[in-house]
């Protein structure tokens, strides 16, 4: 039963600890993410949420226990697997993190740049992901001049360019309006269907009941409950 | 790859001031050097030019009989540090007295008969044109049979081509030191410039960007910078020599050599080091900030 369960994970966390210095942000994380999963993780500002995801795509070492991501052990990762690691994710930053003086076309593109891809097919799919969220007249726009919602929607358009297996959103509904998160939502809602694995970081209570699916439950750096939704 | 470059020509464009500082510097550093390295080739030049007079005249008594003569040069020839021997028979000793006299040459014409004796002019090798060498040869040539007088010059240009080689030594010296310090310079620039795109640099990885997609374009862009400089340094030096020696010429040199420029040899090593300064540099900054 656990064999089954483990062989169609693609994320697996075995009794992890996060400490920054004094702060504990995580303790003993056990957690299993089976393939094509929408997963929650809930919880209250300071419960630990972004130190789990950022455990995910190794923007933070584990301070113990294993992080198992599609069949790579992250406590033994080599300095020049990393870059292989992070393209089998599409991170949502809850403060999206988009280069400020690259336009909206750049900032995409780099992820499918950095794959080595062809520059003919970098272009037509920096075009269709625009055209997916919405974003196409905002090509040539630099972040800075676009709307926290409209920055959201580049944000995702950037997570899902590279095809990736895991998407990961921070609070991506976080200061949007209720117009907004709903957009992002279903773009998430869309890629899920198409057979990625999605996992959520948010407080928002409504969020959750709107969508449905597993909630893991921060509570001060522990999992308090793991409930259906 | 020519990804890499668009992003390195962007770059540079987007740090036009920190770019031009650098390139300014290496301009100077290269100036500076490749001067000197223009001074040493000239200076050589004219010495080695100079050093082509460096030879001893060994005049023979009179009536000396040509088995005589053959014989001695062969003696001569035997000896540690003769390069060449050539004969200059009396005749031929008043045909260049003739032509170096020129208009005075009628004079000449009077003679009855020829008054300069039959002569040897005794090319030295190389390590042997110094002062002491120069004149313990001279004394073995003196104590021949037949040889009249012996006759020597130009001997301390030995001891210019010492200082000339003291200079050699400075200026390699000069060169590395020049080096060391634009590589810095370089590397300080460019660090500069990843330090104010460190949360850009930061992004870059975390969607899956590998180390070598980073640094390419900040290597591009060190060769851009390294052969701009070169070339602006190589310029000004260009600008200068032509302003310098078109003074110089007229009054002073002339005839004896003529002030020669770079070789194109010279200039694209010049480069070549130019470029691998900017490299360098940027080898040095980006391996410091990739580890952390
Ligand atoms: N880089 C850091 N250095 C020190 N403490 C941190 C760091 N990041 C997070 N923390 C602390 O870890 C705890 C969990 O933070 P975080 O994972 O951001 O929570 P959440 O995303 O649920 O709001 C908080 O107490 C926070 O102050
Ligand atoms: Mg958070």
């Amino acid at each position: 039963m656990i064999e089954k369960q483990s062989k169609s994970s693609i994320i697996r966390m075995f009794h992890v600890h996060k400490n920054y210095g004094a702060v504990k942000a995580l303790i003993d994380i056990t957690l299993d993410v089976p393939k094509n999963e929408l997963l929650f993780i809930s919880g209250p500002s300071g419960a630990g949420k972004t130190s789990l995801l950022k455990l995910l795509y190794f923007g933070e070492a584990a301070s113990e226990g294993q992080v198992l991501i599609d069949g790579m052990n992250l406590s033994r990762i080599s300095h020049n697997r990393i870059p292989i690691l992070r393209r089998k994710f599409g991170v949502i930053f809850q403060d999206y993190k988009l280069i400020r003086t690259k336009t909206v076309f750049d900032n995409i593109a780099i992820v499918l740049e950095a794959m080595g891809k062809k520059r003919r097919f970098v272009e037509k799919k920096v075009r269709s992901v625009l055209r997916t969220v919405g974003m196409e007249n905002s090509i040539h726009s630099l972040p800075p001049t676009l709307s926290g919602g409209e920055q959201q929607r580049i944000a995702v358009a950037r997570a899902i360019v590279g095809d990736p297996k895991i998407i990961l959103a921070d609070e991506p509904t976080g200061n949007l309006d209720e117009d907004s998160a709903d957009i992002i939502l279903n773009l998430l809602k869309r890629f899920h269907i198409r057979g990625a694995t999605v996992i959520i970081a948010t407080h928002d209570k409504e969020l959750i009941r709107k969508t449905g699916g597993r909630v893991i439950h921060l509570k001060q750096g522990r999992i308090q409950t793991i409930s259906n939704n | 790859m020519i990804i890499y470059f668009k992003r390195a020509i962007k770059d540079i464009l987007d740090h036009r001031f920190l770019n031009a500082v650098t390139i300014a510097t290496i301009s100077i550093a290269i100036l500076i050097a490749s001067a000197f390295a223009l001074f040493f080739v000239n200076a050589n030049a004219i010495v080695n030019s100079w050093k082509q007079g460096i030879r001893i005249m060994v005049y023979l008594k009179p009536n000396s009989s040509e088995l005589k003569v053959a014989d001695i040069k062969r003696k001569i020839e035997g000896m540690k540090g003769v390069n060449n021997v050539r004969f200059i028979s009396n005749i031929e000793a008043l045909e260049r007295l003739k032509n170096q006299m020129k208009r005075q040459s009628s004079l000449l014409d009077d003679l009855q008969e020829n008054p300069l004796p039959d002569a040897f002019e005794v090319r030295l090798t190389d390590d042997f044109q110094n002062q002491d060498k120069v004149e313990t040869l001279a004394a073995r040539l003196e104590s021949l049979s037949q040889v009249d007088e012996v006759e020597y010059g130009q001997v301390w240009l030995g001891r210019f081509t010492n200082i000339l080689n003291l200079f050699r030594l400075t200026g390699y010296a000069m060169g590395a030191l020049f080096f060391a310090a634009t590589v810095l310079i370089v590397a300080n620039t460019i660090r500069l410039v990843l330090y104010s795109r460190r949360e850009e640099v930061e992004i870059m990885r975390l969607v899956g960007a590998t180390d070598g997609f980073i640094r390419a374009p900040f290597y591009i862009e060190g060769l851009i910078q390294g052969a701009l400089g070169g070339i602006i340094g190589l310029a000004a030096l260009f600008v200068l020599f032509v302003f310098i020696s078109s003074n110089v010429d007229k009054s002073l040199t002339s005839s004896l050599f003529a002030i020669r420029f770079l070789s194109w040899g010279a200039f694209l090593g010049i480069l070549i080091c130019s470029m691998f300064v900017g490299w360098m540099g940027c080898f040095l900054s980006l391996k410091q900030f990739l580890k952390q």
